[in-house]
């Protein structure tokens, strides 16, 4: 008999097993060796993705323990975090940043680990490089020693971020030893209005259930308004599932899915391409499975949202006003209110629309995918960036990079006044030069709004690219529809 | 990981309690990209002073520290471990250890002796009339040793077992390589490999 995690399984024995839901599915795939008592499953992981910044003691303990990468052809580098966009083809100026860089180097060169280094065409941020090389396939495990790689569950893969430990343990064994998570249906129904993007429809979400909602679960986007939305779109959703608490989140593969693979790099070809397609068709999650939670939302109320506080929770429609935290029942989320606008320097009662901010970020493994890009672009055509506002574009790839100068993109934002920047994480958490002066104010694309997380004292809007680029021309927080 | 049965080596007397870990090894040491070499910054502040007991002979090439009641509180830092293994230390000896750390001290091959208080004031005693005396830790017998001196100690089992057999979590997955490389033979041979690409 086939367990079911997460529910109570008292009546199993009598009745017939249920149904399984998607997460459900790809964990059974890949037991290796199922625990006993307090022993965790053994789990097989399909995908590892390495950058420089949690990675360096894992190969060092590889090598004092003596120990091989056991399985280096399923495991691919990339230089991301700590790499300028400006003058990429000069040595790092930062030797923190160029000793993590170097280091990296070294340890895939002795290891046998591929690696894209700044300046290689597949170089990018590892949550980018992924997908766009066809190596994110439906149902497989994806880790790396970073938290927003449920980025790739938007393929119907099971993507979590590890700590440097279980680096070094997945380079070693290809496993991980695991407790099962309890699963979370996000149930997004209608059609989404024109001007309203995944972005808006992830703060939403977040702002409904809370940054700490999704703790102990996958979660699963489901509904109409998630099956109409393209691979990218589907990308920028699952990759904030961890500013909900949750783990990972997923969307059950379809002919979306499958289109976008196709002809990638590392998708199967020919007869294994149909073996696969075949497959992922079964992963959906059946009818007559069960969540352990279900949450609705009407995709058609939804409209365009920004943040207004420190935590990706604290988001509102751009219609509305900055909060009051003396109305807020709750008082944990009074007090963090509070502290919030005092941090952002904002008053109650100021509408969101009179928010003027000083720069605008457009990038990161949220938004930094060519759709994004072309969102934006479309926007900023034939309007400059407002007097007094920088706008930095960073593509989240060298190869999107390249896709958007094919188009003639890189043009529409230098006319309009933006910096046109070389592929990486960037401002998203400015442990390279891009960062926020304290008391500078961002319109970000990216995915916390954290005290700091832009550089010491900056000030982050979470906003989607439309948003970001009107944004960029009104030099206030706006949509497309205010131009 | 090395397995752990015996050990002896000289024993270093430290008459302090609450030994946090921002004293084993402040915050500015964490930036390294190395998972050994901490050892510069072991009790960093306190071997700025000559007479620091580390800073004296014999007990400069001591391994088995003798510390006074909650030893290893404070932030979760794993460095803490590994700075008193890069330096040397197989053991530390204290009557009562933080969880995490001795959580962290297991998963790296140090071990955590728990004594009571006046076993360790005896063997302070006994470190600082005749320096350079070795201590023996045995951990199938779970006792200390020192000249004349004996003392039970306390260990978890689990612990004690993995380190026993010197198994860390890897080592303990790798007891199941069998399992994985049966699990790897029947994955179907289309699933990606990241080498080598074919051109895009
Ligand atoms: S873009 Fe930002 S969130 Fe994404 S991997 Fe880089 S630093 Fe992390």
């Amino acid at each position: 008999m086939v367990p079911v995690y997460g529910k109570s399984s008292l009546w199993e024995d009598a009745v017939t097993v249920m149904g399984k839901t998607l997460a459900e599915k790809v964990w059974d795939a890949h037991v290796v060796r199922r625990g006993s008592g307090a022993e965790p499953d053994l789990l097989y992981i399909d995908l590892h993705l390495v950058h420089e910044v949690t990675s360096p003691q894992a190969f060092d303990g590889l090598r004092l323990a003596g120990r091989p990468v056991r399985r280096p052809d399923l495991t691919i580098a990339t230089e991301d975090h700590n790499v300028p966009t400006l003058d990429i083809e000069l040595p790092i100026a930062d030797p923190v940043s160029r000793t993590q860089v170097d280091t990296l180097r070294k340890n895939c060169a002795e290891f046998g680990v591929r690696l894209h280094p700044m300046g290689d065409a597949e170089q990018g941020i590892v949550h980018v490089v992924g997908p766009q090389l066809g190596l994110t396939q439906p149902g497989l495990t994806v880790v790396c020693g970073d938290s927003h790689t449920s980025t790739h569950g938007a393929f119907g893969a099971l993507a979590f971020g590890i700590g440097t430990s279980e680096v070094e343990h997945v380079l070693a064994t290809q496993t991980l030893p695991l407790r099962p998570f309890r699963t979370l249906a996000i149930n997004v129904d209608g059609q989404l209005r024109p001007g309203v993007t995944a972005k808006d429809v992830i703060l939403a979400v977040i702002a409904k259930i809370g940054t700490g909602g999704g703790q102990g679960y996958v979660l699963e986007y489901r509904g109409a308004a998630i099956r109409a939305l393209s691979m990218e779109a589907r990308m920028t959703i699952c990759n904030m599932s961890i500013e909900a608490g949750a783990r990972a989140g997923m969307i059950a593969p379809d002919d979306t899915t499958f289109a976008y693979l196709a002809g990638r790099p590392h998708a199967p070809a020919g007869a294994d391409w149909d073996a696969a397609v075949a497959r992922w068709r079964e992963l959906a999650t059946d009818p007559d499975a069960e969540f352990d939670a279900e949450v609705h939302l009407d995709a058609s109320e939804l409209t365009p949202y920004v943040t207004w506080g420190t935590n990706p929770g604290q988001g509102l429609p751009l219609s509305g006003e900055v909060p009051d935290p003396e109305r807020i029942g709750d008082e944990n989320a009074r007090i963090a209110a509070e502290k919030a606008l005092s941090y952002m320097d904002l008053t109650p009662g100021t509408r969101l629309r009179d928010i003027a901010v000083d720069t605008v970020f457009l990038g990161s493994c949220t938004n930094g995918r060519i759709e994004d890009l072309r969102a934006a672009a479309d926007v900023l055509r034939g309007h400059k960036v407002a007097d007094g506002v920088r706008m930095l574009v960073v593509p989240g790839s060298m190869r999107v990079r390249a896709a958007a100068e094919a188009e003639g993109l890189d043009k529409v934002f230098l006319a309009a006044g933006a910096e046109w920047r070389a592929a990486g994480c960037s401002m998203c958490l400015g442990m390279n030069p891009d960062q926020l002066k304290p008391g500078e104010r961002a319109a970000s694309t990216s995915n916390r709004n954290f005290e700091g997380r832009q550089g010491k004292g900056g000030r982050t809007h979470l906003v989607s690219p439309l948003v970001a680029a009107a944004t960029a021309v009104r030099g206030t927080l706006s949509s497309p529809d205010d131009l | 990981m090395e397995a752990f049965t015996t050990h002896t080596g000289i024993g270093v007397p430290l008459r302090r309690s609450n030994v946090d870990t921002d004293q084993i090894i402040p915050a500015v040491y964490l930036k390294r990209v190395s998972r050994t070499g901490f050892e510069d910054g072991l009790f960093a502040a306190w071997r700025a002073d000559e007479g620091f007991v580390l800073n004296l002979e014999p007990f400069r090439t001591g391994s088995v520290l003798v510390a006074g009641p909650d030893f290893g509180i404070g932030s979760s830092r794993e460095h803490a471990v590994w700075a008193l293994s890069d330096h040397g230390f197989r053991v530390v000896i204290s009557s009562r250890f933080a969880d995490i750390f001795r959580g962290n001290a297991g998963k790296q091959g140090l071990l955590a002796a728990e004594c009571d208080q006046s076993d360790v004031e005896l063997l302070w005693k006994l470190l600082e009339t005749h320096p350079g005396t070795e201590v023996t830790v045995d951990l199938r017998e779970k006792t200390v040793r020192a000249n004349d001196f004996t003392a039970p100690f306390a260990v978890d089992d689990y612990t004690r077992w993995r380190l026993l057999e010197g198994l860390d979590d890897i080592a303990l997955t790798l007891r199941h390589a069998e399992s994985i490389a049966e699990f790897e033979r029947d994955r179907p041979q289309w699933m990606p490999v990241t080498t080598p690409a074919r051109p895009a």
